[in-house]
Parts: structure tokens; sequence; C-alpha cells
């Protein structure tokens, strides 16, 4: 008998990862303008931290986090649509991939200004504690990300506070071309919660049990109000930075032995080992996510283009 | 073999660090990557990491270490990967560049040059399109240069690194690798506080900068052949110091005049000329004085979205004929 977490934890794995290449390979035939981000390889990270979080709770996903949305519960076809610019995406047109959110999941739009959440999510944490509600706030960012202010300033204010907030970094060893020791002179992210009156934790991000049992028990502090955590995954982006990159920066071999990490393989192996049919669960996720995805792309494809002198809309809330 | 403006950008920074050992680059993938935009490609190679220095994602940190490098006498060029970013460093530039000479009494300097791809119609949506100039209009102490021209790009750069004062460089994305020209193999430079006439004209005035100077000139032509109006196009080339002699010249013979960027339009330039034309040059105006810019709200991505939006040459014909009409 398959287990419903095993089966819904494969289910977004290979949903998110489906999307994404999808996304990459629109992006090649020129179907999708604009930036691309593809977050490929890292996808145990964005599933085993959403996975089992409340609607209430407030995430704030990044360039590369698909899968957050996807869990979370957003409607694939309006992500697609999204992407593609089109009038029924999350933001009407106004933006391209990830810059919109979905508030009544829980799913907060970001700025491309990196690290720019921390602070909100440390803002909506605040409301949970003021509203006295056991909810959660999770911010993810990448290890270049760590570098701005912002971070520093989210992390400190959260500290002071206790807040029920989680700052999970992705950390994939490049920011764009910039390799970690060049974006910080620490091995680990995560050391710098100490500096903030806090707990930091590492763990595998292509491991998804690893990242689940890290995340739901900083979850559960934080709901019972004992603050915040810093947890670091460490990972590895399989594309280029965006689709138009090709990563010449790293070293070939890097990439084959993190594939040989691959996070979607490394679960379908603890499946085997537990006795399932892989084969059989492989080719009806497949189906499953394979016809979600293809809905989502004719949704966009059919859905209308805004019109122009929509662009002037949504600025306030009692136009002018 | 004709230049990119890109190019003439990398050739400016190239040129200028092996001309004087105290310029030198910083900012994100500078280095081994040559910039998000390739203006530094080769750099790294040529003259090493310690010239050319890959930052981490941190805007604030680049403009202040870019400054404290400066006011004791280097002279570093900060490359914020795209211009939008700037608004991440916008305390170390207006605080802290901005007011350092005054404060000292004018015995400090802080000749750094912050680089910033800006600009729209490339469908970078709200975060990479925007045009920041208006964020800094308003700050004393620093000059902003806005290049239309691969010629202009490589002058203006060259003269902003040898400038003695903190100089926003925004170059326009879209300008990169869309307009190229032949370039003079000598040393030159364009001075600061300079505009261009690109073309006479008798019965109007195009004042304009940037991207915006092309379908300011297309449309100036257009309006010659359909309407047999006359056009003068001026580019500013530089917003701060402003060519006010340039501009006032051109609106005394012209007698109407339309301001065109690519920035929003309120609290863009267009506002500011504006109402120094109409306190210097009153007399001389023979109608409004009109501007064609971006609509009041954020670059938005969506093809039709972003086509509201933007300033282009049948606007920019539209608003000539109302005025010419006059
Ligand atoms: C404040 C700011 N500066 C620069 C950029 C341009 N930029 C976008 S993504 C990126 C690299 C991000 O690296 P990291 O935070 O490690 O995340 P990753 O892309 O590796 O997932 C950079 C420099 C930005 N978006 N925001």
């Amino acid at each position: 008998m398959e287990n419903k977490e095993d089966r819904e934890l494969y289910f977004y794995l290979k949903l998110t990862r489906e999307f994404e290449d999808r996304v990459s390979k629109l992006h090649r035939q020129g179907k999708i303008l604009g930036g691309v981000y593809s977050g490929r390889g890292q996808e145990a990270i964005v599933v085993g931290v959403c996975y089992g979080l409340r609607r209430e709770d407030f995430i704030a996903p990044l360039h590369r986090d698909m899968g957050a949305f996807l869990v979370k519960g957003v409607d694939p076809n309006r992500l697609m649509a999204q992407l593609f610019g089109k009038k029924t995406g999350l933001s009407k047109g106004k933006d391209s991939f990830l810059h919109a959110g979905d508030l009544s999941r829980g799913v907060f739009g970001a700025t491309s200004m990196l690290a720019s959440t921390l602070p909100v999510a440390a803002g909506a944490a605040l409301k949970f504690r003021m509203k006295k509600e056991s909810h959660v706030a999770v911010a993810f960012f990448g290890e270049g990300a760590s570098s701005r202010g912002d971070f520093h300033e989210a992390l400190n204010f959260a500290g002071i506070h206790k807040l029920p907030v989680l700052f999970v970094c992705e950390n994939n060893f490049y920011a764009y071309s910039t390799p970690q020791n060049m974006q910080m002179a620490v091995e680990d992210v995560a050391i710098r919660a100490e500096g903030y009156g806090f707990k930091g934790a590492v763990c595998s991000g292509n491991d998804l049990h690893a990242v689940m049992k890290t995340a739901h028990a900083a979850v559960e502090r934080a709901r019972e109000g004992e603050g915040p955590t810093l947890i670091e995954c460490k990972t590895y982006r399989y594309h280029g930075h965006s689709e138009h990159d090709q990563p010449f920066y790293r070293p070939q071999n890097e990439l084959i032995e993190w594939e040989s990490r691959d996070p979607i393989q490394r679960f379908e192996i603890y499946l085997e080992k537990k006795g399932y049919n892989v084969d059989q669960m492989k080719a009806d996720t497949e189906r499953e996510v394979k016809a979600i995805t293809d809905e989502a792309v004719r949704f966009a494809e059919e859905s209308p283009w805004p019109e122009g002198k929509e662009a002037i809309e949504d600025l306030y809330a009692n136009p002018f | 073999m004709p230049t990119t403006y890109i190019k003439a950008i990398h050739d400016a920074m190239f040129e200028e660090m092996k001309r004087d050992e105290n310029v030198f680059v910083l900012g994100e993938d500078v280095g081994i990557l040559g910039g998000a935009f390739k203006a530094t490609e080769g750099f790294l190679q040529e003259f090493g990491p310690e010239r050319v220095i890959d930052t981490p994602i941190a805007e604030s940190l680049i403009v202040g270490a870019a400054i404290g490098a400066a006011v004791l006498g280097m002279r570093p060029i900060a490359e914020m990967q795209f211009a939008d970013f700037i608004s991440c460093a916008y305390d170390q530039i207006i605080n802290m560049a901005g007011t350092l000479r005054y404060r000292h009494g004018g015995g400090a300097q802080v000749p750094i040059v912050i680089r910033g791809p800006s600009g729209a119609g490339v469908h970078g949506g709200l975060f990479h399109s925007q045009n920041p100039e208006s964020y800094f209009l308003s700050v004393p102490g620093l000059k902003i240069v806005a290049p239309a021209t691969a010629y202009d790009a490589k002058g203006l750069l060259k003269a902003s690194i040898r400038d003695n004062d903190p100089v926003l460089f925004f170059e326009h994305k879209y300008l990169y690798r869309r307009i190229q020209e032949e370039l003079p193999e000598e040393d030159y430079i364009v001075p600061l506080g300079q505009a261009a006439l690109r073309r006479e004209g008798s019965e109007m005035t195009f004042i304009t900068y940037s991207a915006m100077v092309h379908p300011s000139l297309a449309a100036a032509e257009r309006l010659e052949k359909e309407d047999g109006l006359s056009v003068e196009v001026i580019d500013l080339r530089s917003l701060r110091p402003l060519d006010w002699d340039a501009v006032f010249r051109s609106v005394r013979k012209t007698s109407k005049v339309v301001i065109i960027h690519e920035d929003r339009r309120t609290g863009g330039i267009g506002g500011e000329i504006s109402a120094r034309l109409s306190e210097e040059c009153f007399e001389s105006l023979d109608g409004p004085i009109m501007r064609v810019t971006s609509e009041d709200t954020h670059y938005a991505f969506s093809p039709p979205l972003e086509e509201f939006i933007l300033p282009n040459v049948d606007k920019i014909v539209a608003k000539a004929r109302t005025l010419a009409a006059y």
C-alpha cells in the first residue's frame, strides 16, 4: 500500500521538474520572453520545506522556487500564464516569472532585489506573534543574497523578537558566476544565525528527508514560540544562472558529480527500498504531471494578452 | 570595423585602465564572466583580480568601498548589474558620495563612476527596465550622464572616469548591440555637460537623451517628409550638469518644444526642463511645452503593456503635430 505522504512528495518533486523543464523548453522556443531561471536540481528544498505547511503560513519564494508555488497550492495554470505575461497570470501580465504571489495561498511575490523578502517575512512573522496565531513565515534565498544588508537586518530583528520565521538558504555554491569563496569567508551561511541569537542548521538540499526533518523541526519550534531558524540546504543548480547563461565558469565534473546525487533519483531509491513498485509509480506520476503541465501550457497559450491600457491599472487601491 | 555601444563602453574602461593604474572596476560577476553584458570581458586576464574585483551581492558595499578607495586617490568604476539595483546603494550614493566634498569644505573628492544598464524595451519587466535618473536628479554633488551613441558612450565614459566628482553613468541596454558606428582610433573624450545638436531645424525643438534620441530623430525625419516641418533635435547627453545654453538657444530659435524621455513623466527631468524654459524663454515660446514620456506606471512586462507605456515614433509625431497646430 502506498503511503499518501510518499506519493504526494514524489508528485510534487516530479511536477516541479516537469514544470521547470517545460518552461526552459518554451524559453528556447522563444515562447517565453524575458528572464527564465531554472531550479533544476534544487527541487527537494522547496518541496521539503513547503510540504505540510498550512495555507496561512507565509512563504516568500525566489527566482528558482517554482516548486514552492506548486506545493503551496497556487493554480498551475495561472502560474504558467504568469510566465507567459498573459492576462490570466498572477500579476495579469504586469511582470513575468516569479515576481507575483497569491496571498490567498500564503505566497508572497518577490521583487528582483535579492534578500528584500527577508525583512518582509520577519514582518509577517511579527503579525502572527501580535495576533497570537501559531503560523510561520518562510523566506527563501541564495547564499549570494546572504551578502546583502537586508539579510542581516532581518535576522537581527527576528532574533531580538524570537519571531516565528524560517530563513531558508539554498546554497548552490554559485551566485551567477561568483563562487561561494568570493561571496563569503565562511563555509556555512548557517553559522551566522549564532551572531543574531538563534540557531542555524545545515542539511543536504538534495535529500528530501533531510530537508523535511530540519525544516519541520524548525517549524515546530517556531509555532511553539521558540523563535527563528536559519536553515542552509547545500545543493547545486544544473542549468546556468538563467537560460541565457552558459555556465563555463564551473568545472564540468562538478555538475556530473552533483547529478549523481539528484534529489529525485535519490527519492526513487528510497521508494524502492520501501518496497514500492517504482516503475509503475514513476510512469503514473509522469503521466499525471505531464497532463497538468500540458494543460497549464495550453491555458497560458490560449489566454489573452492584457490590453495596453491595463498598464496603468492596479497601481492604487483608490485609483484617481 | 564598427563598434557597438557596449563595446565602446568596454573599450573606454579598458583604455583608461591601461592609461591610469588607479582606475579599477568592481561589481558582481565582472571578473571571470566579464560582466552580465560583457562590458568587462577580458579584463580579468589583462588586469588581474586586484583591479577587476568580483564583489559579493551587496550594492551598498560596492559603492561604499568605491568611495573609500576614491577619497584616497583611486578611481573606481562600480558596476550595477542592472541599473535597477542602484536602489540598494541609494544611501551610499546620495548621502555619502553626494555630500562628501561639501562637508569636507572642498577638501576631499570622490572620483567614482557608477555604471548602470538602464532602460526598457527588452521585456525586462518591473525590475530590469527602470530609468533611475529621476531618483538622483535632485541630489547636488552628483553628475548624471546618459549617452545615445557609441561615440558618446566611449567619450563620455572616459570623461566620467577622469572627472573628480561622482558620476552616475546610465547606459541604455536597448542600445547595447542595436547601434554601432566607426570610432576614431585615437584617444578622445566627450566633455560632461555639453549637449549635441543631432539635427538642425527651425520650427520646433525636440529635447531628448539616451535611447529616445533615435525615435526622436526618426520622428523628425517623418515630420519633415510628411508635414514639411523643420525639427531640431538636441541630445542632452549629460543631465547634470545640463547644457542649458544649448537648450535655450534652440528654443529661442524655434519657439516650440517637445521634451522626450523614457523615464516616467511625474518627477522626470522633463518637468524641470519645462519649468526652466518657462522661466527663461517665456517670451520666445509659441505654444505649450509638451512632453512625450513613459506612462506614470511601472515598466510592465507583457508586450502590449510595455508598448503602451513606452514612447515611440508615432507618439512623438502625434505630439509634434498637436504642437505644430498651435
Ligand atoms: C540586489 C541585487 N543585486 C543583483 C541582482 C542580480 N542577480 C540576480 S540573481 C543573482 C545571483 C543570485 O545568487 P544567489 O543568491 O546565490 O541565488 P542563486 O541564483 O544561486 O539561486 C544576481 C547577482 C539582484 N537580483 N539583486
